[in-house]
């Protein structure tokens, strides 16, 4: 690990005004950060450590949704008893993502900030083409091996996947991220690769994330998260589905509905075809299962990420039935 | 060239060291390269084995991706600092009890691991410690006897 200069920083404004210098970061729970620069991927000039900063670390909820603040813990906003009931798929989502260490260290806010998994975007050592790490230097993933790479949202440029849970949950139910005095919905905050894969996130130098917002609803309190990967716990997805479902008054009859999808695109995944399909209709196990096909319209695998794209329109489906059983 | 240091004071396992180390340095290096506090381990060293595990402030985390920097102001316990008056810590014991270790490299953080979950209430049942030990991996693969070691302490903490 490259050597960096450290900065504790006081206050927010501090921090803002620190990370904006050339070269300088952000430090929070230091779970992506200080790996990806032990893997030579992120090399910092400076560190703004921010874990030390009070105020930014509070879970309120009410009638009117939850607001969380950047530096809350996932365990803790994971354990918290009203996301639990009015927001059970975040809750699952979060303690369905890394392990219980990983998850005390990590914040809602570097959540919000994870890089991808791509093997050959941490490996620069053995992979010098990477134009996230390195833009217009190719991209070594197209023609190698891709298992755990992204059949929606890819360009010629990049097919990494994104690899988080809870923006998923996030984008499933509106939520918004607040960037001090500017706030953006979370979909808008995640970017797709297009031609400039090196730019993930739709923040600015000198912004930082200070919370983030989930509107309530009915759909969000029925909701769960679905997460099917290769081994039990502590591995990402490799399909996943944040599903909220509310009923008109006959139980049966499908108001609103709300599909996202983890683990297979280079964004956190709204799959709104899904949505539009089922709403109005009554939850019959052969409809859903029709219309959960089109969580994958327009997929394009590269080979071995084939199984992605069966995958998914299943896991959409057993996440709906799931929530319309317990009507 | 001079290496930029830093003064850094840690509360580690009741007692305060004063370090002058690089930012660069881990909580898991300056603990077992400084301080001599060598039962913490290294493994993978990128956050994926929990050989490293140490509470911050009563909760479990990873010292091979915490800078050294970042503890300051916390209290730190390692492994060293679990027993009481020379009284082993109850999840030790039922460690040693059921055998939960072949080589012991991964033991350290795996019982720093127990102890948290324990406290946090995700030892309710096997499933339960099953996941909310995921984050401790044990290449000697003694998981039935780890399971069942925290099974007894978490049954013994409780009465």
């Amino acid at each position: 690990m490259r050597d960096f200069s450290y900065f504790r920083a006081s206050s927010v404004d501090a921090a803002r005004q620190a990370a904006a210098l050339p070269g300088a970061m952000l430090l929070a729970g230091g779970t992506t950060l200080i790996d990806l620069a032990k893997c030579g991927v992120a090399e910092p000039e400076t560190l703004v450590d921010i874990t030390h900063l009070n105020g930014l670390n509070s879970i309120e909820v009410n009638e009117r949704g939850a607001t969380i603040g950047a530096l809350a813990r996932m365990g803790h906003v994971a354990d918290h008893a009203d996301i639990k009931s009015r927001f059970p798929a975040v809750s699952e989502a979060l303690w369905q993502a890394a392990s219980a260490q990983i998850r005390n260290m990590a914040t809602i806010g570097g959540n919000l900030m994870q890089r991808t998994r791509c093997p050959y975007f941490r490996d620069p050592g053995n992979f010098s083409a990477c134009n996230k790490r390195e833009p217009g230097s190719g991209c070594s993933a197209i023609g190698g091996v891709t298992r755990g790479h992204a059949v929606l949202g890819a360009s010629d440029a990049c097919i990494a996947m994104y690899p988080g849970d809870l923006a998923v949950a996030l984008v499933a139910f509106d939520a918004t991220v607040h960037l001090g005095e500017r706030q953006i919905p979370v979909d808008d905050f995640f970017l797709l690769p297009g031609t400039t894969p090196d730019r993930e996130h739709a923040i600015e130098p000198g912004e930082m994330i200070t919370a983030i917002e989930i509107p309530g609803s009915s759909s969000a309190r029925r909701s769960t998260y679905l997460k099917i990967r290769d081994r039990q716990s502590y591995e990402f997805a490799a399909a996943s589905a944040a599903v909220g479902i509310e009923f008109e008054a006959d139980g049966r009859t499908i108001r609103d509905l709300r599909v996202a999808l983890g683990g297979v695109a280079t964004k956190p995944w709204r799959a709104r075809a899904v949505e539009a399909a089922l709403i109005g209709k009554v939850l019959e196990p052969d409809t859903v299962r029709a219309a959960s096909l089109l969580a994958v319209e327009g997929a394009v695998d590269h080979g071995a990420n084939h199984y992605k794209i069966e995958l998914v329109p299943r896991v959409v489906a057993r996440a709906i039935l799931k929530l319309g059983e317990t009507a | 060239m001079t290496k930029t240091t830093i003064p850094v004071h840690l509360d580690i396992n009741g007692h305060l060291h004063g370090l002058d180390i690089e930012p660069r340095v881990t909580l898991l290096d300056a603990l077992r390269d400084r301080l001599g506090l060598t039962g913490t381990k290294k493994g993978r060293d990128h956050g994926q084995c929990g050989a490293c595990t140490v509470h911050i402030d009563g909760e479990r985390v990873l010292a091979c991706l915490t800078l050294a920097a970042q503890a300051e102001g916390r209290t730190v316990t390692t492994i060293e600092g679990l027993a009481r008056e020379g009284e082993m810590h109850p999840v030790q014991a039922a460690f040693l009890e059921q055998d939960a270790f072949q080589c012991g490299y991964c033991t350290p953080g795996q019982i720093m691991s127990a102890v948290a979950c324990i406290r946090e209430g995700h030892a309710g049942s096997d499933g339960e410690i099953r996941e909310y030990m995921a984050g401790n991996l044990c290449r000697c693969g003694a998981y039935p006897h780890i399971v069942a070691a925290i099974r007894q302490a978490a049954l013994e903490v409780a009465s």
